[in-house]
């Protein structure tokens, strides 16, 4: 029995003119691993980021666990506390070392003890393999380690639903790796995860859905398989035509 | 008459150091006292203005808090319009005597020193604060926005340290302008050093000599703090290391690459 943690209808975004979201539809089940794939403006950040909160839909309904979300400032940073976000930039805290950072929203929005968060926020930069950085400042770091502890900033909150927005993106080619590699052992524990990427094996490999968008809309959407290898739009298959090249 | 008056540039300086080195220092106590009480209000002042015209309001609150906070932006924003807009020897004066004509109120002239002071640092610290705050890379408070941090959360763990630390060379700055500026408070009557070299100068008629008597006092206390801040500055900054800690199981945690 399959249970719905997230379902987007008809969520439309725009920004001016621009639609950048034109009706969709959308729906994330528990211990699914979603890719969203698509060339660069098709809106799969946007999409992003309105699941997050992050920008407010022009129009549509976001139901999490069957509930309408709400905008107030309350309910939006109670339901962003169990929606973990994984940003291209990192976006870690400049004043706090790897360690503070994680520790951070487990004291003051989890409310747990400092003894607590510690032991969490050890746990998971454990997970990430930056332990030994722990006490190292954002500045310190490479992209890819400061990537690792944005994800396990993330991972203290112990989120029902892991979005990561092109987590890779912003990395020299060493460094991806690293980062993927993560990103694929937390898939293989079962978090559920929706991730914007544009690394076409990792999707492949690590999915259980890729979901393909092109200017605003889900396109289409199934199986690695049947996304990957027998594409059903014109669109998807001259997409992913340039990606088999390279 | 004693007759005996000096006669060469220097031995006026000396003579009118030895005659009113306590009027001289007086004014300087009173000099200090101003620059430090004004500078510490006018940071407060600048710090919650800054704070407040800062405000991203969240589209999703109440109507009713967004009237409000446009509100008070617009009479902060004046008030920091007018400060910066008008100089502080005429705000001096409309002050002290605008209170006392308006309202009868009789307030010492070292109070509305004091405010005058601290309303002026307060506007140019407000801006100040507020280019720093929009200076902070914006993508940290999505950062702490996508962990459910609220925005005043965000601002006093995340922002405000930072904003702080970057600012610190900017409030030794203006500590020492305003141990400058308080001169112009002589006007009110306030009895700092300026007006202390006033009332000297004005006895023996010596202009230059008093004049320059508090010159060189003015430079001394300026450039020693400047000094002083330098070094505060160095220590603040801190070490630029950190310790790798390599735990029982050294690098064998976790997932590899």
């Amino acid at each position: 029995m399959s249970e719905l943690i997230l379902q987007v209808k008809h969520l439309k975004k725009s920004f001016g003119t621009h639609e950048v979201l034109k009706d969709i539809d959308f729906s994330v089940e528990k211990g699914e691993v979603i890719s969203i794939i698509g060339s660069s403006g098709s809106g799969k950040s946007t999409l992003l980021r309105c699941i997050n909160m992050l920008e407010i839909p022009t129009s549509g309904e976001i139901l999490f666990e069957g509930a309408p979300v709400s905008y107030r400032p309350k309910d939006k940073n109670r339901f962003r506390s169990r929606v973990g976000m994984v940003f291209q930039s990192f976006n870690l805290f400049a004043n706090m070392t790897a360690l503070q950072n994680c520790m951070i929203g487990v004291q003051i929005v989890s409310k747990k003890s400092k003894q607590e968060a510690e032991a969490r926020a050890q746990e998971y930069l454990k997970v990430v393999g930056m332990s030994a950085y722990r006490n190292a400042r954002p500045a310190q770091l490479s992209g890819g380690q400061k990537q690792r502890v944005a994800i396990a900033r993330a991972l203290c909150m112990q989120p029902d639903l892991l979005l990561f927005d092109e987590p890779t993106s912003a990395l020299d080619p060493e460094m991806v790796g690293e980062v993927l590699a993560v990103i694929r052992s937390l898939a293989e524990s079962g978090i559920t995860m929706v991730i914007v990427t544009h690394e076409m094996m990792f999707a492949k490999e690590i999915s259980s859905r890729v979901v393909f968008m092109d200017s605003g809309i889900i396109l289409e959407q199934g199986t690695p398989d049947q996304v990957f290898n027998h594409p059903q739009k014109e669109r998807t298959r001259e997409f992913l035509s340039r990606y088999r090249q390279g | 008459m004693s007759g005996s008056l000096p006669t060469t540039f220097f031995e006026w300086l000396i003579f009118l150091w030895e005659k009113y080195y306590l009027d001289f220092l007086r004014g300087l106590g009173v000099t200090l006292e101003l620059a430090v009480i004004g500078t510490i209000l006018g940071c407060l002042i600048g710090f919650l203005v800054g704070i407040i015209r800062s405000v991203v309001v969240d589209p999703g609150s109440s109507r009713m808090s967004q009237v409000a906070m446009s509100v008070l932006k617009v009479i902060l924003a004046t008030y920091v319009e007018i400060f910066r807009g008008t100089p502080m020897m005429v705000q001096a004066t409309v002050v002290y005597y605008g209170t006392m004509s308006l309202w009868g109120l009789d307030i010492p002239s070292f109070a509305a020193g004091v405010l005058v002071l601290s309303l002026n640092i307060g506007a140019y610290m407000s801006e100040s604060v507020r280019g720093a705050i929009g200076g902070i890379d914006p993508g940290q408070i999505e950062g702490g926005q996508a962990i459910g941090m609220s925005y005043a959360q965000i601002m006093y763990h995340v922002i405000m340290p930072q904003v702080f630390k970057n600012l610190i060379p900017q409030i030794g700055n203006t500590f020492i302008s305003a141990i400058k500026d308080t001169s112009v408070l002589n006007v009110i009557a306030v009895t700092e050093l300026y007006f202390a070299a006033k009332s000297v100068a004005g006895t023996y008629y010596r202009f230059f000599e008093t004049y320059f008597i508090i010159c060189v006092i003015y430079f001394i206390l300026t450039f020693t703090m400047s000094r002083l801040l330098r070094i505060l500055g160095r220590a603040l900054e801190g070490s630029r290391n950190y310790e790798l800690i390599v735990d029982g199981e050294g690098n064998s945690e976790g997932t590899n690459v």
